[in-house]
């Protein structure tokens, strides 16, 4: 946020704290705080089924942030993700369940606890190349929707868990309206967090590993251990937004954890734009949206010769994936950096607009 | 202990395993030759079973014939993915050349399903006789030619590396391109050469399959298990993957046959790889015949 923003003409940092703020001007932090404050309203506005996107948006937002930071910031590739996001689900539908604990506390302790798993899983690899973690990572995935099936104890196997609704001090929420603004809070939290984990001597270790990890190590930099530390807390955003999930539905079942939901969430950051945050969640909104939309255009189509061709109404399922991969694609050769820059791009030119040179 | 039952298994161990070792070796023919990690490598097996099924079945083309169009046809479709995909990806960062793989994968495979459906379709048989016993043990047909193909494969691509003018000029490639551009080797075609003989290579180890098991959208999962072999036998080297498909193939109905015996815990046939590649990654992460200096950081 605070990087490759247009500044206005007589703006000079002349501090490193000046340069290093989250936002650059008093503009776009007004604009932030308004946008947070309206969308406030959106529960007593919109319908169901646009605030359940909204919902969806907001928890699979958090899970895609956790993989922007491993992928986009530390230059590693996480294939994974979704199983993480799974285990998060189930740990803390399981903490609810068998301890009682408050899902007030569960949220977060089920993120720390996937953060645990998603170190053992990271360790092997952190010290070698960004391709084996990918390869460790597609393990992980397998072995982990295996301990799903396996593990009856924990997930109720292929019984579906329940999972508690909601309770702050006794008050427990009910329907999405109410669940709507505990997404909204968690959003928040999660993305100052980044932002201001990017800022810190931390955040830029990370980048300087993605960068040239021969150059960050000469500098001082402990590539194993932030290669780690990025896996960690990449598992702990996924463990959130998996709780977050679980608590959401109510029920979690083994399904839905799978390696096309990992794709997904890559899909996510490389449309929003690697090595953004606020792109992120432009990302995650465009694959939520995405789905969504061939489904209404499935709709309007129905009839017609484009319908016959296709057959929309039996292979909507293989379109969508087909769309995934297509759009991922289409993002990779030809808008490398996603949505972010494009929206960069639009700022500058309005901002600029009569005379764009 | 029940003899028999490990003798088969591991019979059938041998003979999943090579196939593994076949589609490993062309994982890391183009590994090795371009530097693409390939995740769609079980997406180009499923590709040409279904073209082969298609002909087979929709045309009534006789398998000798049909095979061989199956080949010139994933020839070209490798060709064209490396023409069209990845060439423009050369020179990006290995994560945005692993996505374009893994959104190739998706592709394909939900292509293929919206073509030709979900469902398990059988193979046109082959073969008329159905088992031949040899030493006292059932084998069938499909098994047989399925090992003597396999062994075909790894023979001719030896002899391909070995001995062959473009085989030398893989190689060169693989070891280093710009002394092999600065020797006269056209290195955008050696790269799509190595797409296309691998898809070719990955066509016929899905054929193979798809004799002895029918083709379903699950053929891809050998595209999965390539990883543990490759990885074991070392990402770069050609002979290892053969090895490390093997003993992936083996260990596999091993754990199977554990698993049916004394563990019951079911399902241990699927899992048992990827804790071997958890294990490789940590103890020997450059594999059996790997080089062992690159990979360390």
């Amino acid at each position: 946020m605070a990087t490759q923003t247009l500044i206005p003409a007589g703006d000079f940092r002349t501090t490193y704290a000046a340069d290093t703020t989250v936002f650059p001007t008093a503009t776009s932090r007004n604009a932030m705080i308004s946008g947070i404050v309206l969308i406030c309203f959106a529960p007593h506005v919109v319908n169901e089924y646009i605030l359940s996107l909204l919902i969806q948006i907001g928890i699979f937002g958090i899970a895609a942030l956790g993989l922007n930071i491993v992928v986009g910031f530390t230059g590693q590739i996480s294939i994974g993700h979704a199983a993480f996001f799974g285990f998060g689900a189930f740990t803390s539908a399981y903490l609810s369940n068998r301890f009682g604990i408050p899902v007030f506390f569960c949220i977060p302790l089920a993120g720390a606890v996937t953060a645990a798993v998603g170190l053992i899983f990271g360790l092997p690899a952190a010290r070698l190349k960004g391709l084996y973690l990918a390869i460790a990572t597609l393990a992980a995935q397998y072995i982990l929707l295996d301990f799903f099936a396996r593990a009856e104890w924990f997930t109720g196997g292929s019984v579906p868990a329940s999972a508690e609704p909601f309770s702050i001090f006794g008050y427990s929420l009910r329907g999405d309206k109410q669940y709507f603004y505990v997404v909204l809070a968690y959003v928040v939290v999660c993305y100052l967090l980044v932002t201001n984990l990017i800022r810190s001597r931390d955040g830029r270790a990370l980048v300087a590993v993605r960068d040239h990890y021969l150059s960050a190590e000469i500098m001082g930099i402990n590539l194993t251990k932030y290669r780690t530390l990025s896996f960690g807390l990449a598992a702990f955003f996924a463990g959130v937004g998996g709780a977050l999930y679980a608590h959401y539905n109510q029920v979690v079942s083994n399904e839905g954890f799978g390696i096309d939901r990992s794709i997904i969430f890559l899909a996510m950051i490389i449309i929003g734009g690697l090595g953004s945050v606020m792109g992120t969640l432009m990302g995650t909104a465009f694959m939520v949206l995405l789905p969504e939309s061939m489904e209404w255009l499935s709709v309007a189509l129905r009839g017609s010769p484009i319908d016959q061709f296709l057959g929309l109404k039996n292979n909507i399922a293989f379109l969508r994936e087909m769309a995934i991969g297509i759009i991922i694609i289409v993002f990779l050769v030809f808008e490398p950096d996603g949505l972010a820059h494009r929206w960069r791009q639009i700022k500058a030119y309005w901002k600029l607009y009569p005379f764009s040179h | 202990m029940n003899t028999q039952l490990l003798i088969q298994l591991l019979v059938n161990g041998l003979v999943v395993g090579t196939l593994y070792g076949v589609v490993a070796m062309s994982f890391v023919l183009i590994y090795k030759a371009t530097q693409v990690v390939n995740f769609a490598q079980g997406e180009l097996l499923l590709v040409g079973a279904w073209v082969c099924w298609w002909l087979l079945t929709k045309y009534q083309v006789p398998f000798y014939l049909g095979m061989p169009i199956t080949l010139v046809f994933m020839f070209l479709f490798g060709i064209a993915i490396q023409i069209v995909i990845l060439r423009p990806m050369i020179g990006e960062p290995i994560i945005s050349v692993i996505m374009v793989t893994i959104a190739l994968s998706t592709v394909f495979s939900a292509l293929m399903k919206w073509m030709f459906g979900v469902n398990l379709q059988p193979f046109p048989r082959i073969f008329q006789t159905q088992n031949v016993n040899i030493l006292g043990l059932q084998v069938q047909t499909v098994y047989l030619m399925s090992l003597a193909v396999s062994v075909a494969m790894m023979v001719g691509m030896a002899w391909f590396f070995r001995l062959s003018k473009y085989g030398l000029a893989m190689r060169a490639t693989a070891f280093n391109q710009q002394v092999a551009q600065s020797l006269g080797i056209s290195v955008k075609s050696v790269f799509a050469i190595a797409w296309a003989i691998s898809a070719t290579v990955s066509a016929v180890a899905g054929v193979v399959v798809a004799v002895v098991n029918g083709v379903s959208a699950g053929l891809s999962a050998y595209g999965v298990k390539v990883f543990p072999a490759a990885i074991l036998g070392g990402l770069d080297s050609v002979g290892g993957a053969v090895l490390g498909g093997i003993i992936i193939g083996l260990l596999e109905n091993f754990a199977h046959f554990l698993d049916s015996e004394y563990l019951h815990w079911g399902n241990l046939y699927e899992i048992a790889p990827f804790y071997a590649l958890i294990i490789i990654l940590m103890i020997k992460p450059y594999g059996l015949f790997g080089t062992k200096d690159i990979e360390r950081v």
